[in-house]
């Protein structure tokens, strides 16, 4: 009975969500208050209702009640409660669920935090949000309903897939999610300013906290998942330029763009149009990354199933969406003025910079992961466009923006110094130099370009922090006053340093990992030991273990550096009893900023076993990176200017029930 | 900027002509990598008609033959891939996938070697699902005329 209830609050929400997509904005064009007073109540309410079909969905998961299909399919009741919880989301139209109901939860962001906006733009906004949510649950009733029944109610589940019995899967959907569907609420923000013809620096102040707190969530979840893929895979690669890695990556690019030229948009009215523009394609990019990832166009770990007319269905969604969004656009944006002036050399410049190099880089990863599917609709041809193609295209391209980023936050507004500003860096060049030739030195040679990498990933580092140091004028005032000055810098200034830092640290992982990184593939016998990265790994045995729902073959591998024990690695292949589904479990063991990664292959007739050994150099700096850009995401959330002026303080509010919604 | 101001018309011009500058920069780029590092997909059947040249990238799809494992010496194994018309005969060093199992689908990436038939891949991939079948195997088998019933084995 609670599971039909489930489907009811869906469909109740359907209808919520079409009076939200029609009243508020009928009261905009006449200027009614009332009905578009009916805006945020209608928010709120579909948010009330998807939360209740979806928390009925987990209810479903949580007890095992396998007369649902969904839950049959997907769960077993031997799983640990994480996994039925997580598992929620590990399949087809529970993960759409989960889409549906962090998009309500925007909406109902903007509805509780977005008082302040003038009427008419809120009532448009939350109309768009609306349109959204009504073409995704009709999309999640007509084909991916989760609370179909089966009957007679089977004794017990399939089980959830073992790939995605982790604790990753709790953590990397839902912080994907919100990034990706974050953006939903700029993209209604433009759509709603197209409507109205009028946009300004105003505008640019209420789209950015929402556009930085996407931007943070959708960091993070690329990491988590790239972390993820690492470590349950057992491949050791971090990143593979799967079209559905792209898939995710794309709208980060562009939100990215998106976050720098809303800066020059809020501070010098420049821009405008561009900015409209990039609000739409990141969004429009996020609709293409669900379509690929859901329409079983791919195959991947993600397509959890294909069904046509599902795929069908998504992308009439998309060409609905992003056609009509740049249709408006094509219409409007000729009434819209163009902004301030500038020298080619100054911040807005190095901002115009960024924004041309982040989506020309966006446009060749569209074109790599568009370019096979097209081909193979066209002409029949089937060909691969993989990891050698993007690094050669993405990694050229984004050179020269890594080099110009400690340049940014140093070039005044309107004209700069160029030359001063290299003279400021010269610093931070020799420092990332000096660095990157003790490391070399240490890691005992390797290719000279891994010297020039590395002293941009320090260079990187350095600048950012330069920009804080001269900004503190640490050296020419007392250090107290240095210090003083720095605690006082605008948080944004602040959460600019650590994001540009982070990046230099995430570019030293790469750089190093790919370097220096060694890799061993050799039949062990216990007994036998083999020497990775200045350690020596001794292989001690195999086990055979058993666990909740799965058994495994355990592999014990002892560690010592110059004859001192540093403990134990183990690595298994386990079975999983549902599905009888084979998968490894990689052996970790992280030193500093350095890991081990061991995997297993077969065992011999012999009795030995192919091992897999990895020895990987400031890999776990790749994450660290990440999370430090995600933590100066925060700091600039908390920015007094995002707070001060009645809007801007709401939506800088409506960031942290995001944040809560998380955990 | 040092010396004279610059005009807007100027300022405007500096910006576009970077910027379209940047672009064609871009455009040469992608086709130079689209013509060095795209890899095509053959079944076993397209490779008499196809001619491949030594050394070039490819990836070869099909079904791995029921009985044509071998795992030779320290981590190398050799397999026989099929589209149940004809058959190639493969080498590959390293840790094979969890789900490689013979008379299921697999693609292999690697290349020829010169004057040799046996096909030396770098890289084998078969999903993590236990009713996978890559996607550009299935259905250049299904072209082919071979019933798929989602478990597939090949004698």
């Amino acid at each position: 009975m609670i599971i039909e209830f489930g489907l009811y609050a869906l469909v109740l929400s359907l209808a919520t969500a079409i009076v939200l997509s029609i009243l508020p904005i009928l009261g905009a064009r006449r200027g009614d208050a009332n009905l578009m007073a009916v805006a945020p109540v209608a928010a709120l309410g579909q948010f009330a209702l998807v939360t209740t079909s979806f928390g009925i969905l987990m209810h479903a998961h949580l007890v095992s009640d396998f007369s649902v299909a969904n839950v049959w399919e997907n769960s077993h009741s031997l799983i640990p409660t994480l996994y039925k919880v997580s598992g929620v989301w590990g399949n087809h139209e529970g993960s759409m669920m989960l889409w549906l109901f962090i998009l309500s939860l925007f909406s109902a962001l903007v509805a509780l935090f977005g008082g302040n906006l003038p009427a008419t733009l809120r009532a448009n906004v939350l109309a768009v949000q609306g349109w959204i949510s009504s073409a995704f649950i009709l999309f999640i009733v007509l084909t991916s309903n989760p609370f179909l029944r089966i009957m007679p109610p089977p004794p017990e589940g399939r089980d959830l897939n073992p790939v995605l019995q982790d604790v990753g899967l709790a953590i990397h959907p839902p912080l994907l999610y919100l990034g990706y569907v974050g953006f939903s609420v700029c993209f209604s923000f433009a759509v709603a300013a197209l409507m109205e013809g009028r946009i300004d620096a105003a505008w640019a102040r209420w789209v950015r906290p929402w556009a930085l707190a996407a931007w943070t969530f959708l960091t993070a979840g690329i990491a988590m998942g790239s972390y993820w893929a690492y470590y349950e895979l057992g491949w050791g690669g971090w990143w593979f330029w799967d079209p559905v890695e792209n898939a995710s990556f794309m709208p980060w690019l562009a939100g990215t763009a998106l976050l720098h030229s809303a800066l020059v948009m809020e501070k010098r009215e420049a821009l405008k149009i561009w900015t409209v523009l990039l609000a739409i394609l990141t969004f429009s990019l996020s609709l293409l990354g669900t379509f690929l990832v859901r329409s079983g166009v791919l195959t991947s770990v993600h397509a959890f199933a294909s069904d046509p007319s599902r795929g069908v269905f998504i992308l009439a969604i998309l060409v609905i969406f992003i056609g009509g969004a740049l249709t408006l656009f094509a219409l409007r944006a000729s009434s819209l003025t163009a902004g301030g002036l500038f020298a080619p050399v100054s911040r807005e410049g190095a901002l115009v910079l960024n924004n041309l190099i982040l989506t020309v880089s966006t446009a060749t990863v569209l074109i790599g992961t568009l370019y096979p599917m097209a081909l193979e609709s066209l002409t029949g041809e089937k060909i691969s466009v993989g990891a050698p193609f993007f690094n050669l295209t993405f990694g050229l391209l984004m050179l020269p923006l890594l080099l110009a980023v400690p340049f940014g936050p140093l070039l005044a507004w309107k004209r700069a110094d160029l030359l001063g500003a290299a003279q400021r860096l010269f610093f931070a060049v020799a420092a990332g130099f000096v660095i990157a030739i003790v490391i070399w030195y240490f890691e005992n040679g390797g290719p000279v370009l891994a010297v020039l990498g590395m002293a941009l990933a320090f260079y990187l580092m350095v600048g950012a922090l330069t920009d804080l140091w001269l900004r503190g004028g640490f050296g020419k005032v007392p250090f107290s006053t240095a210090l003083r000055r720095l605690a006082g810098l605008p948080r944004s200034a602040i959460g600019t340093a650590f994001a540009h830092f982070g990046l230099g640290v995430t570019v030293l992982g790469i750089v190093a990992v790919s370097a220096f990184q060694t890799e061993n593939v050799l039949e062990m016998k216990p007994g036998q030991t083999v020497e990775a990265g200045g350690y020596a790994l001794k292989f001690e045995g195999m086990q055979r273990g058993q666990g909740p729902n799965f058994t495994e073959d355990r592999g014990t591998f002892t560690l010592s550096k110059s004859g001192s024990s540093l403990g134990t690695i183990s690595s298994s292949k386990r079975v999983y009893t549902a599905r009888q589904m084979p998968t490894t479990e990689a052996g970790i063991r992280t030193f500093g900023l350095s890991q081990f990664y061991i995997a297993l292959g077969d065992v011999m007739p012999d009795g030995g076993i192919v091992v897999r050994v990895w020895w990987k150099p400031f890999i776990v700096c790749i994450w660290f990176g990440a999370l430090i850009m995600m933590v100066g995401g925060f700091i600039s959330l908390s920015d007094r200017r995002l707070r001060v002026g009645a809007p801007s303080r709401r939506a800088k509010k409506a960031a942290v029930p995001a944040l809560e919604a998380a955990e | 900027m040092t010396g004279t101001r610059m005009t807007r018309k100027q300022k405007r011009l500096a910006i576009i002509s970077g910027g379209v500058g940047f672009i064609i920069v871009a455009v040469l780029l992608v086709m130079f990598a689209f013509s060095q590092s795209v890899s095509y997909f053959y079944v076993p059947g397209d490779l008499q008609k196809a001619d491949v040249k030594p050394g070039t990238r490819i990836r070869l799809g099909g079904l791995v033959k029921t009985g044509s494992w071998v795992r030779g010496e320290g981590t190398t194994s050799t397999f026989e891939v099929t589209d149940t018309i004809s058959t190639v005969k493969v080498t590959y060093t390293g840790i094979l996938p969890d789900l490689f199992r013979e008379g299921q689908g697999v693609v292999a990436e690697g290349s020829f070697v010169a004057g040799n038939p046996v096909f030396v891949a770098d890289t084998v991939l078969a999903k993590h699902d236990e009713t996978y079948m890559p996607k550009d195997v299935a259905d250049r088998l299904k072209a082919q005329g071979v019933q798929l019933s989602g478990k597939e084995t090949v004698k």
